[in-house]
């Protein structure tokens, strides 16, 4: 199979699964097997292209000119790689979940819900893969459009003006900010390309660099960098299949991918390193790892937990991109990985305990430990590795972000870092801690739902399986930056 | 006999349609006017293709009537700067043309559906002389027939709201007051130099190279006259209730060309006859018109965002979009007036498509459509929903449709010019277009009632997707507009640097 048909048969499989969907809606166990299966094809062809891209292989189809050096052109860089192949490999595992949670919930329209979900998946395989950074503006836009139903699933009061805030900060701020800033960089290089250590190097005026970046962390709104996070929390209120794929894989991930693309791909590290022109935004996303670490301990409920524990874990790329030193460059690159198997396995156990148990909330989670033992097992393993303990995932880019920023000589990055694993510690791992103590007096009336136990159990493991494996990763991470 | 018709394709394109439309006017059946006017408007597009073929060849076409040469005659011109903009008259007349009858038929009295297409060829027929003249008196003489005949086609509305008729006299009092002013200023030209014809102005006008009160006078008023005209922002309140209350099919023809052919002629006479006077005409860009366009984006956006009517919210979209148009043209380079071009072309398409899906929906919904009465559109009207939601899309402005490819050059021509505060007031402004394109969008597809799709009629489904589909075309393949729009600003700033 050639290269370029690789691509295309990856982006549009999953636009197969949801015209499958659609066309056997009336059968909900087929309608419903499409997404693993499309899950699985997907997976398959993002792991050949990631040995491919092993390999030095190249990976690109241009389909048509859009304007003066600008194509409608897909090229698999080493980093989109690795977000292909983690999304996809995800996807399989949600879609199992998804079943069992969304007949568990009795969630209405789900027929539309698989579809939506299948088309954001699209989006994001198609995000990783983009050769330049209009196909990529494409992509990241029919994303939010994609999500919006899903977000404002139950139709409800509440979950109109989240989609609402959703959308309008997501769209507003890619408008605003984003688009102008791709403009901004046609408009003086003549090329909007994705090319190893950057186009922007002596095309660029130095002195507005700072500005280039600012409009481009603002305006990629979807890496929910403080201030434009408040859509995050906001998107919660969809099924928590959307919550654990979406907005802790795909969405966000798409999110701090794109920054991060732009930082190593166009701006170029070098350039960045010798302007020092994201030094503020080091200092801005220490703050939003301090202060929605605090925000997340304030909150009750746990999904809202959850969610500001991925802005924190966000700008924690943000973090090591800005530092654009290989070493920070590294482990922000390896934090889509390790975060993304951390928290889809927190949000599933969220969901889980959700569907079995209908509790939402941490403080009433009293003695829950006892009574489901595996969902709170995977739980236990999904937050040791976002707090980065050994042997867990998490620690190795927690270790390269700590080492880039000594490296770089932010020893106060490095130090705020340690805290913001404290604070992990005691928000991740209070459920924990209060799931096993006491039992309550109330009773509460467990459901059964196997298909929603399984899959975060399976990524909790591998949290820990992959500790040992993490070379396997760190390779195509490290063939990326090269500085 | 054929190649003699061929010969006169400059006068044809004109006189064609207003002929045509004398005949129709009394004829009692319901669907011969219409079939006429079908065929007419083919023959139109033809006589335009074979206009653009002379074109390519020589350049320049003067067709001189009665053969009384220009200076005392009356010529059409036809050269790069019109020539694309005739292609797309021609093309979106006859589209709108066959969308038009089963809305005709349901919002107006069939019995006048003879006097309804005469006006509308009426209205074909002197719109497309504005296009083309090279006169300025005859262009007022075409401004009035387009008003008259427009006029008298929004009043046709009246059956289904009574307000429509409010809104034809509102337009009829404002017209006429733009088109006096026009004239006055028509008036005060000829009074100076003894001449009409718009090469032989410049000519005459160079003897008071150093200007006279009178000429600035003639000049403020002919300016001031086309800009009531194209609804420029201050003096648009016209065309909100013109637009929103007349039937729908004549919403779509003059929303996609009216004020478009008029913004034409208004750039034409800034860029090729008050050139001259280049110190009086950079007063009139940068402290008239650039700030007036930046506000009708910025306020006819926010009036848009807060609008229950569907049409009159497509109205005031309208108004900031003709902002875009001026904001480019009052740029004074190349990059500007091919921006300004471009999107004379992108607006008309995505314009008139959103006014023929919305119209569609308001005969089968038979009321006004409101955001509410929308609910639930999506699942009963899949197709038109559709083509619906790209057309606003790329109104928008996201990559793949037309709209983005305006919004990229008009970008670029604004960097180029170092104005950076337009630069973010229309990125702003494009969010926010966001915000009341999305407020449909929600009705439609978003809200708990439910409907089975229903049958659409696919003689009005079908031009609205010609749209559509053009809209994304262009997106992708921009080249075409691209071109016929260089191709205007180089004929229009060549005369800037003589």
């Amino acid at each position: 199979m050639s290269n370029s048909f690789l691509i295309i048969l990856g982006i549009i499989t999953p636009l197969f699964a949801a015209l499958f969907s659609y066309i056997c809606r009336y059968n909900n166990n087929l309608r419903d097997s499409f997404g693993i299966i499309g899950g699985l094809v997907t997976f398959l062809i993002s792991l050949k292209i990631f040995h491919g891209i092993q390999n030095n292989e190249i990976f690109q189809i241009t389909f048509f000119t859009l304007f003066d050096g600008v194509d409608f052109t897909f090229k698999v860089s080493a980093l989109g790689s690795i977000f292909s192949l983690v999304a996809s490999s995800l996807w399989i595992l949600a879609s199992i979940y998804t079943i069992g949670y969304m007949r568990g919930a009795g969630e209405k329209n789900q027929t539309r819900f698989v579809i939506f979900y299948s088309i954001a998946i699209h989006a994001a395989l198609a995000i990783a893969w983009s050769g330049n950074l209009l196909v990529l503006f494409i992509f990241y836009e029919i994303l939010t459009f994609s999500t919006f139903p899903l977000v404002g699933h139950k139709q409800n009061a509440e979950s109109q003006s989240a989609g609402r805030l959703y959308l309008s900060i997501l769209v507003g701020t890619s408008l605003i900010f984003f688009l102008p800033a791709i403009f901004w960089i046609w408009l003086e290089t003549g090329t909007l390309d994705f090319q190893d250590g950057g186009i922007l190097i002596n095309q660029f005026p130095a002195e507005y660099l700072s500005l280039l970046i600012a409009m481009l962390v603002f305006g990629i709104g979807k890496a929910a960098i403080m201030p434009i996070h408040r859509w995050l929390p906001a998107a919660m209120v969809a099924p928590t299949p959307v919550s654990a794929l979406l907005h802790a894989v795909a969405v966000v991930k798409a999110g701090v991918f794109s920054f991060l693309v732009v930082i190593v791909y166009i701006v170029g590290p070098e350039f960045l390193l010798q302007t020092k022109s994201s030094d503020w935004l080091v200092w801005l996303a220490c703050f939003t790892i301090m202060a929605s670490s605090i925000i997340a301990i304030t909150k009750d409920d746990l999904k809202a937990r959850l969610a500001y524990s991925t802005i924190s874990q966000l700008s924690y790329i943000i973090l090591g991109a800005a530092l654009a030193s290989s070493l920070a460059l590294k482990g922000a690159s390896f934090h889509i990985i390790t975060h993304a198997l951390g928290k889809i396995t927190l949000f599933f156990c969220a969901g889980a305990i959700y569907v079995t148990a209908h509790i939402k909330k941490v403080s009433e989670l009293k003695g829950m430990g006892f009574k489901l033992p595996l969902i709170f097992f995977a739980y236990t393993l999904g937050a040791l590795s976002i707090i980065g303990v050994p042997p867990f995932i998490g620690s190795w880019s927690k270790f390269y972000l700590i080492m880039g920023s000594i490296e770089r000589e932010f020893i106060i990055v490095a130090i705020i870092l340690g805290i913001s694993s404290l604070l992990n510690i005691y928000y991740l791992l209070q459920p924990v801690v209060i799931g096993f103590t006491q039992n309550s007096r109330r009773e509460v009336k467990l459901t059964k739902a196997p298909l929603t136990v399984w899959p975060p159990v399976i990524t909790g493991l591998s949290c820990l399986i992959f500790f040992f494996y993490a070379n396997y990763f760190l390779n195509n991470v490290s063939g990326v930056i090269v500085s | 006999m054929f190649n003699i018709f061929l010969d006169d394709a400059a006068a044809l394109v004109v006189v064609l349609p207003l002929l045509i439309s004398a005949i129709i006017a009394f004829m009692p059946s319901k669907i011969w006017p219409w079939i006429i006017s079908l065929v007419t408007l083919v023959l139109h597009l033809v006589l335009s293709l074979h206009l653009l073929k002379e074109i390519s060849i020589s350049g320049l076409i003067i067709y001189e009537f009665g053969n009384w040469e220009p200076p005392w005659g009356i010529s059409f011109k036809i050269d790069g700067v019109n020539i694309g903009l005739q292609l797309l008259f021609s093309i979106f007349v006859l589209i709108s043309t066959f969308y038009s009858r089963k809305i005709f038929l349901s919002e107006i009295d069939s019995r006048d559906s003879g006097k309804a297409y005469s006006l509308w060829l009426l209205a074909i027929g002197s719109l497309n002389g504005i296009i083309l003249t090279n006169d300025i008196f005859n262009l007022f003489v075409f401004l009035e027939i387009s008003a008259l005949a427009s006029i008298s086609l929004i009043a046709l509305g009246a059956g289904q709201n009574r307000k429509a008729l409010l809104a034809a006299f509102n337009y009829l009092i404002i017209g006429a007051i733009g088109a006096t002013f026009y004239v006055i200023g028509v008036g005060f030209a000829y009074a100076m130099t003894g001449t009409l014809n718009m090469n032989d102005l410049v000519i005459q006008l160079a003897q008071y190279s150093d200007g006279q009160l009178a000429i600035f006078a003639g000049m403020s008023f002919m300016l001031i006259g086309l800009m009531v005209k194209a609804a420029i922002f201050p003096v648009h309140i016209w065309l909100p209730p013109a637009y929103s209350y007349a039937p729908s099919a004549v919403s779509t023809l003059l929303a996609a060309l009216a004020t478009k052919t008029i913004l034409y002629f208004f750039v034409r006479l800034l860029y090729e006859v008050f050139i001259i006077y280049p110190s009086y005409l950079s007063l009139f860009l940068d402290f008239v018109l650039y700030p007036l366009s930046l506000l009708a984006i910025f306020i006819g956006t926010l009036i848009a965002i807060y609008q229950d009517d569907i049409k009159k919210l497509l109205a005031f979209s309208s108004i900031a979009q003709i902002g875009y148009i001026t904001l480019a043209f009052s740029l004074k380079d190349h990059s500007g007036i091919t921006s300004g071009f471009i999107h004379i072309f992108n607006h008309a398409l995505i314009k008139g498509g959103l006014f023929m899906a919305v119209g569609y929906f308001a005969i089968l919904y038979k009321d006004r459509v409101t955001l509410s009465s929308l609910r639930g559109f999506g699942y009963k009207y899949p197709i038109t929903s559709f083509a619906l939601l790209i057309c606003g899309l790329s109104l928008i402005g996201l990559p793949l449709t037309n709209g983005f490819i305006s919004k990229l050059y008009l970008f670029q021509a604004l960097y180029t010019n170092q104005m950076y505060f337009s630069i973010a007031l229309v990125a702003v402004s494009s969010a926010l277009a966001v915000a009341y394109f999305w407020k449909i969008v929600e009705q439609m597809w978003f809200s708990e009632i439910k409907f089975k799709s229903e049958k659409e009629d696919a003689y009005i489904y079908l031009p609205i997707w010609i749209i559509t589909v053009s809209i994304i075309f262009f997106g992708i393949y921009s080249s075409p507009i691209i071109e016929f729009s260089n191709l205007s600003a180089d004929y229009l700033i060549s005369g800037y640097q003589n």
